[in-house]
């Protein structure tokens, strides 16, 4: 089926279209075929609707002959074949209709000029179809790239953090056994969760939090007392059905460019409400403007922030923004996003 | 200097650098296994790294890579160059910076113990080979600055003072002056010293900033007040202080052209 049928609002401005060429068509009938206003009438309404829908076939011709994979020698003379043969149609038509309607001398004048305008419309249409698929492969393929995108970052798991890990656990299974399981088993936890998540679009606020909770206990393993957490979660957050790991990219930023520069460590604070249907979440850490570049948080803004961020867009558009600050050596991330509940 | 030449029956003196109390535990366990080891300071940052090392002397550190206040390629640079390194860290991609500036090995965490003894024999042998040869070459910095990867400019120089490490933003450097195998790094009305060539740490610098007027003198272009004639054929660049800095022919050549680009 032609796309045009797919909607109503298409097929109506497209009829619509037809009926501006039928009016044409009657002013070309009574000028050049000396027809009176109602028997050019007769003829351009039935005649624009039989070339308005001998228009709509290259969707077929194009999409058989895809621009790129075919010869531009074959499109061309598939194309001119098809043209000719369609304009012969309709003039062949309105010579019929000219003898139906009493009017076979006026059909036969207008001859020459309905072929030319046959042809050029069929030209115009074969070019419009080609555009048409154009734009269809664009839009699939956009789609396509962003769902990639979307499940390659639900899937990532920083490396890094898993070989850190498995070295305390190394660490850990000598000098304290059953701190090594404990770590085993919040890793596997953390680890089950993350990959379960990259299947889902929308997770509850409460599972991300739990996940956040289980990065942060193995990092505190890792950072001893060095890293210190706060989390003030309103209850009413818990419902919110969000997209999955908006919060834990921050609170990874947080642990890699705050905690980890600073010789005594640090707080991380995270603090989520909602207010009037948007959630609201604030991280906060301390970091070291002195620590060396690549690591420092501020300036460059890393890869976890611009992802979160994109995603946030991706799913709410203007609805949603992610903003940071930094004063005094604290370093300030806010989200806020609509809480939708209850699907 | 380091001590003198390293028999095969004497123990090795060690550093262990990391910031997390874990992964240093765990070398320490592999290390005090070995009999011919000995465990002479352990650090959790960059500072005390560069200060354990001045101070102890060891003859092999091993050195995390991302840690707070120097990063390990920054205390590489400020230690002795007789004391050989090995990098211990999860991070796979430092690794061909790391053996550029002659680092002895690399160790991925988590590492096994069998990998571990392969790294000291390494070690072990390096030492023996720099003690025949007398003396390590090049200077930490130098291969530490072909290390770098070249889109990467620097954003601030390290330089040691004994145990004390000064860092010198680069926004903050008005000029550098060769002095033989050092340079003196001018910022803010303080000299700094630092065992580095003048054109290694000019190719550090990003080159729309920093300017050679002279063989002996690179400067921060923003700290140029004017440009003066000096006797017939030559001239001197008047910085903002005062300070009046000799520029050569070619040192010339390039001002003009980098000013007539801003301008």
């Amino acid at each position: 089926m032609h796309p045009i049928f797919s909607k109503r609002a298409w097929l109506a401005g497209y009829l619509a279209a037809a009926g501006v060429g039928a009016a044409l068509l009657a002013v070309l009938l009574r000028m050049a075929g000396a027809l009176p206003w109602t028997k050019a009438g007769e003829l351009a309404v039935p005649l624009a609707l039989l070339y308005a829908f001998e228009c709509l076939t290259p969707w077929y011709l194009c999409r058989a002959l895809p621009l790129g994979a075919t010869h531009p020698a074959k499109i061309a003379v598939e194309h001119l074949g098809s043209a000719v043969l369609v304009t012969g149609v309709w003039v062949a038509a309105a010579q019929g209709l000219g003898r139906v309607f009493d009017a076979s001398a006026g059909a036969l004048a207008v001859t020459p000029y309905l072929a030319a305008v046959g042809l050029l419309l069929y030209c115009l249409s074969v070019a419009l179809h080609y555009m048409l698929l154009a734009m269809r492969a664009s839009q699939e393929a956009a789609i396509q790239t962003r769902d990639a995108e979307l499940r390659a970052l639900k899937a990532q798991i920083n490396p890094h953090f898993l070989f850190n890990s498995l070295n305390s656990i190394a660490a850990l299974a000598v000098k304290d056994p059953p701190q090594a399981r404990e770590m085993c088993i919040l890793l596997s936890d953390f680890l089950r969760r993350t990959l379960g998540m990259g299947e889902k679009q929308s997770i509850s606020w409460e599972e991300e939090i739990q996940l956040v909770g289980a990065y942060l206990d193995i990092e505190r393993i890792r950072f001893g007392t060095r890293l210190r957490v706060e989390m003030q979660i309103d209850g009413a957050c818990g419902e919110c059905q969000v997209p999955p790991l908006l919060l834990q990219p921050l609170v990874e930023n947080a642990v890699k460019h705050g905690i980890a520069t600073m010789v005594e460590g640090g707080t991380i604070r995270v603090n989520s409400r909602v207010e009037e249907g948007l959630l609201q979440v604030f991280v906060e850490n301390g970091y070291d403007a002195d620590a060396p570049a690549p690591r420092r948080q501020g300036a460059p803004q890393g890869l976890g922030l611009r992802n979160v961020r994109n995603r946030l867009e991706t799913s709410f558009g203007s609805a949603a923004r992610l903003t940071t600050q930094t004063e005094d050596s604290v370093f300030r991330t806010e989200m806020i996003l609509p809480c939708q509940t209850g699907r | 200097m380091p001590n003198g030449a390293l028999k095969p029956s004497e123990k090795l003196r060690v550093a262990i650098v990391d910031d997390e109390p874990l992964a240093r535990q765990l070398l320490r366990e592999y290390l005090d296994a070995d009999g011919r080891v000995e465990v002479a300071a352990e650090c959790a940052n960059g500072f005390e790294a560069v200060k354990a090392i001045a101070e102890q002397q060891p003859d092999l550190v091993f050195l995390d890579i991302q840690m707070p206040k120097l990063d390990g390629f920054e205390v590489l640079e400020l230690i002795d160059p007789g004391v050989a390194v090995i990098f211990v860290t999860a991070y796979d991609q430092y690794a061909m910076r790391a053996f550029e500036a002659r680092a002895v090995d690399y160790l991925l965490k988590p590492f096994g113990e069998e990998r571990l003894w392969k790294a000291l024999d390494r070690a072990r042998e390096r030492l023996a080979e720099g003690r025949m040869a007398g003396a390590f070459p090049a200077a930490r910095a130098e291969l530490a600055a072909a290390a770098r990867p070249p889109e990467q400019q620097l954003e601030r120089v390290v330089v040691r003072d004994g145990a004390k490490v000064h860092i010198v933003p680069v926004a903050k450097l008005d000029y550098v002056e060769a002095q033989d195998d050092y340079v003196c790094l001018h910022s803010e009305g303080k000299r700094y010293l630092k065992q580095q060539t003048i054109s290694a740490l000019e190719g550090q610098l990003d080159p729309r900033h920093f300017v050679r007027i002279h063989r002996s003198y690179l400067v921060r272009l923003e700290t140029i007040a004017r440009i003066e004639p000096y006797s017939k054929d030559s001239r001197v660049v008047v910085l903002t202080d005062g300070t009046q800095l000799p520029v050569s022919r070619a040192g010339h050549a390039r001002l003009k052209e980098l000013l007539g680009e801003a301008g």
